[in-house]
């Protein structure tokens, strides 16, 4: 009873796990450059969504529609102005560089958030936040699985866009080998642009989403980025199938830990989930390539 | 030679200046300089020297705090106490520290992240409570003993890796840092050196974490864990100039400083300034001050020949 309860509540936030996944793992897999400001990203879009409901009272579901774009040109200018000049690294070296200016990235944007806007925990409360939908004994919180439906939308879409259009094509040829398709023609440096401009977008409806169903505040940044990697390292950057699918499952692990060793420790079952693959199989559990 | 005499020329300023003032304000820049000095030339020692980000540096820093905090409230000598905090986290290190350096690269950054965050989430539920120092204690506490011990430790730290870095093992550790194939190739067993550079690291970095516990009145001991620590080592070994050894020292000397001066107008507002000037050093000026300070130099000798 506890348990399908819980389980329902993990599935339900897994899916926001698996949508903050992909487009960290979008970017990682794109332009190899690990972006560990993505949680942060994810914060700003939350407080879009937010500020747009309360001060002009903006339905947050419509919001995302701009909130999308608007993280999308964000992605452009961080990228022109910052991860530009990573990619242009050795493997290695672009690695850790990316890692140490996302961190400087993190450092700001939530000394910024903090100034801006208080460090006040917030949620968007509509008229409709309550809703419950009642399935036997089981209370399904409206909002939550209508998050986790768009999160599936979102990336159902992508993932057409990925598999179908010749910019998609584009972008999964420079994952797989950016000098043979450089050679193919391919312009790598736009597709970088795009992939991260992608990725950011992807990180703020996802913060969206987080903030019409859960809550957000200038510090959760680390926390995302550290779940988004968690299902990274699970599933691997093969899919974004693969990432809403290691979402569901961090998700579900959670709320596991949630029952049988309480509340207090749920935020390191995962990592202990995480290190344990990182030790075990570095690639994911899913396989694919690294 | 000019290096060593500049050091030992600073360290004996510092130790001189309690003689020429009392103001508990200075002595207690003082302890946040040196502090901030050791945290970030123990992290230099494997991130700088070594190649190895570490992004868990804040788990060592805490597990000192923790164990010296508990013993020297526990009437057990400082010294003793000291030295056991660091031997926590050192003993620590090297029970994690094979597996962890299977990691490679970004995978061990945020490996170590992972196990700091598990740290700190169990000490946070386990030890709710704040930890604050006895009654008698606070009432003779004294900030002249703290700047001396963080100064003592903060000397040591940068003696020890001054002499390191020459030595066969400073060279190995750059060896390491700059192709681990062509190291292995040459003789240098990187796992080998990888591991004394974290034993070392996180000896000092534990030693800082009871140089805090001694000095702070009240804390949570969650916050000994929080990943500002190792945010803190990061930001200031790279602004300084990562992999030197004067770099950390100038560091830790201007953000203590500006984060002091800005803290009056804008609590956070140091982290904004640093969080910038850190992306344009990664990007920029991987040297930080040290090589903006040479290249300036360089520049006047440049302009200033005759001909």
């Amino acid at each position: 009873m506890m348990l399908t309860q819980q389980v329902i509540l993990g599935l339900l936030v897994g899916g926001l796990y698996g949508l903050a996944a992909a487009g960290l793992a979008l970017t990682f897999g794109v332009l190899r450059v690990l972006n560990v400001a993505h949680g942060e990203l994810l914060m700003v879009g939350g407080y879009a969504t937010f500020w747009l409901f309360t001060l002009w009272q903006i339905d947050p579901f419509v919001s995302l529609l701009g909130v999308g774009p608007a993280m999308f040109v964000l992605g452009l200018l961080l990228y022109v102005a910052l991860f530009q000049f990573v990619v242009r690294a050795q493997e290695e070296e672009r690695i850790k560089n990316s890692l140490l200016i996302g961190f400087g990235l993190t450092l700001v944007l939530h000394a910024l958030a903090i100034h801006l806007w208080t460090a006040d925990e917030r949620a968007v409360t509509t008229a409709y936040s309550g809703a419950v939908l009642r399935v036997g004994p089981f209370a399904i919180p409206l909002l939550r699985l209508s998050s986790l439906l768009l999160a599936f939308a979102f990336l159902a879409t992508l993932h057409f866009f990925l598999a179908g259009t010749r910019w998609g094509r584009a972008i999964r040829a420079t994952a797989e080998d950016w000098e043979a398709a450089a050679l193919m023609g391919i312009p790598v440096q736009r597709t970088y642009l795009l992939a991260f401009a992608l990725g950011t977008a992807l990180a703020g409806i996802a913060g969206g989403l987080v903030s019409i169903s859960y809550s957000i505040s200038p510090s959760i940044g680390m926390e995302w980025t550290l779940k988004a990697l968690i299902v990274i390292v699970l599933s691997g950057l093969g899919s974004l199938f693969g990432s809403f699918a290691g979402g569901l499952l961090l998700g579900l692990a959670e709320s596991m830990s949630v029952v049988f060793l309480g509340g207090p420790y749920r935020e390191v079952v995962g990592l202990i989930l995480f290190l344990f693959v990182l030790l075990v199989r570095p690639q994911g559990l899913f396989g694919s390539r690294a | 030679m000019k290096l060593p005499l500049t050091g030992i020329l600073v360290a004996a300023g510092f130790a001189a200046l309690p003689l020429f003032t009392a103001r508990n304000d200075l002595l207690n820049l003082g302890v946040q300089i040196f502090l901030a000095t050791i945290l970030a030339q123990s992290w230099n020692v494997l991130g700088g020297y070594a190649g190895q980000i570490n992004l868990g540096h804040a788990a060592f820093f805490g597990l000192g705090a923790l164990v010296t905090r508990t013993l020297w409230v526990g009437d057990v000598p400082l010294a003793l106490s000291l030295a056991a905090g660091a031997l926590v986290a050192t003993a620590f290190a090297c029970l994690i520290g094979a597996p962890a350096f299977r990691l490679r690269g970004a995978y061990f950054a945020i490996g170590t992240l992972g196990l700091a965050e598990i740290l700190r989430i169990t000490v946070g539920n386990l030890l709710p409570e704040i930890s604050t120092i006895s009654a008698a204690e606070l009432a003779s506490y004294n900030m002249l003993p703290r700047y001396y011990l963080t100064l003592a430790l903060a000397a040591l730290c940068v003696g020890t890796v001054a002499l390191l870095v020459p030595s066969r093992l400073g060279l190995g550790l750059r060896a390491v840092r700059e192709d681990e194939a062509a190291a292995e190739a040459s003789g240098v067993s990187a796992l080998r050196h990888k591991l004394l550079a974290l034993a070392i690291s996180t000896a000092f970095a534990g030693l800082a974490g009871g140089a805090f516990a001694f000095y702070h009145v009240s804390y949570y001991p969650q916050h000994t864990f929080s990943p500002i620590w190792t945010f803190d080592a990061v930001l200031i070994c790279f602004i300084g100039g990562v992999g030197t050894v004067h770099g950390p020292v100038l560091g830790a000397l201007f953000y203590v400083i500006l984060k002091e001066t800005l803290a009056l107008r804008w609590v956070e507002f140091h982290l904004i300034i640093f969080g910038v000037l850190f992306i344009l050093v990664v990007l920029f000026m991987p040297g930080g001050l040290v090589e903006g300070w040479e290249r300036a130099r360089r520049r006047i000798a440049r302009s200033s020949q005759p001909w």
